[in-house]
């Protein structure tokens, strides 16, 4: 009755089971193109503020590149995730045309700027308000990200936690049309 | 048998109970707020539809940036619980209220599992000694789960 080396492989898998739906329910799946006003194949609207770093952006001045223009703010956990991995993605990605900007959510620069310096990010990022959230058709709730085509039309929306990979799928394929 | 049982118990211990502390200690808290205390955007909006019984003070403990986007009608912005300030600032709009007032709180930033602003806030107002607090319960944000099921909603401060 001495748990043996199988009953310990057992109860080793459950616990890797039961991990596994841990991480499930704290990433919810991600929906693509939902709760938008906005259709992909529509252009996406342009605006412009002030990068956090100075200067202006202006996000139709980046027509001809790949854009991942990603919601989020320092308080969003999954946001906060995602930082990291988009990071990276930027630097694979950037001399093939790749530009991703991030719309910060937060109420007020100071956390934003923080976060900029300590993650290192290496793409612009401007401090959202209401206007530019309805102008994306409500963001609603974070993380949100829209990828956009060289033609400045919007290929897909993805609401929640989004795994790397999916994101740089669809950016690989489009860098390569 | 008591030696097997402490066995399996020392099994136990060594495999499944560190990841489920792990769970706990890194699960956002609203998942940690009874079911009992939790309401649904339907039954809300039942009780906002109706023309009987109280209707409850309803507070948004999130960011100001989405609750100028859209908002629950007749809902308050006290601003996100996660912060300090944002909790003294609840704390001052429902001292002078009655400990039985009907309270609803609601956030709606991230997907449940990840909400920093609502746990605090129940706690809170349990601390005051309210008795009669829902949570509102978003499993995704406001947008999907309030918004896209065609619920009231208003813009602005």
């Amino acid at each position: 009755m001495v748990p043996s080396v199988r009953q310990n492989f057992l109860i080793a898998i459950v616990a890797v089971a039961i991990a596994f739906v841990i991480f499930l329910l704290g990433h919810p799946s991600r929906s693509v193109d939902q709760h938008s006003n906005l259709t992909v194949k529509m252009v996406a609207p342009d605006f412009s503020m002030p990068e956090l770093t100075g200067g202006q952006f202006q996000l139709s001045a980046y027509r001809g590149k790949i854009v991942l223009l990603d919601f989020w703010a320092t308080w969003c956990d999954p946001c906060r995730e995602e930082i990291p991995h988009l990071v990276e993605l930027q630097s694979k990605y950037r001399d093939r045309g790749l530009e991703i900007v991030g719309v910060s959510m937060d109420d007020g620069p100071e956390p934003v700027r923080d976060y900029y310096q300590r993650f290192k990010m290496n793409y612009p990022v401007v401090m959202g308000n209401a206007k530019i959230g309805e102008l994306y058709g409500g963001v609603l709730g974070l993380p949100i990200a829209f990828v956009i085509g060289r033609d400045g039309r919007i290929q897909s929306k993805h609401i929640g936690a989004t795994d790397i990979s999916i994101f740089e799928n669809e950016i690989a394929n489009l860098l390569q049309n | 048998m008591n030696h097997t049982f402490e066995k399996h118990n020392l099994v136990l211990a060594t495999w499944i109970f560190p990841i489920l502390l792990v769970y706990v200690a890194f699960a956002y808290q609203a998942t940690l707020i009874p079911s009992s205390q939790l309401i649904s955007p339907d039954e809300l909006a039942k009780v906002l539809r109706s023309s009987k019984g109280e209707k409850p003070l309803m507070i948004q403990v999130g960011s100001h940036v989405l609750y100028s986007q859209a908002h629950i009608p007749g809902s308050e912005y006290i601003g996100p619980a996660a912060s300090e300030d944002g909790l003294q600032r609840l704390r001052k709009r429902v001292e002078p209220l009655s400990r039985n007032k009907f309270i609803v709180i609601y956030c709606g930033c991230c997907p449940w599992s990840h909400c920093p602003n609502v746990k605090p806030a129940d706690d809170a107002l349990q601390a005051l000694g309210f008795s009669n607090v829902k949570v509102l319960y978003m499993a995704n944000n406001f947008g999907t789960d309030w918004v896209d099921k065609g619920y009231p909603v208003e813009k602005g401060d």
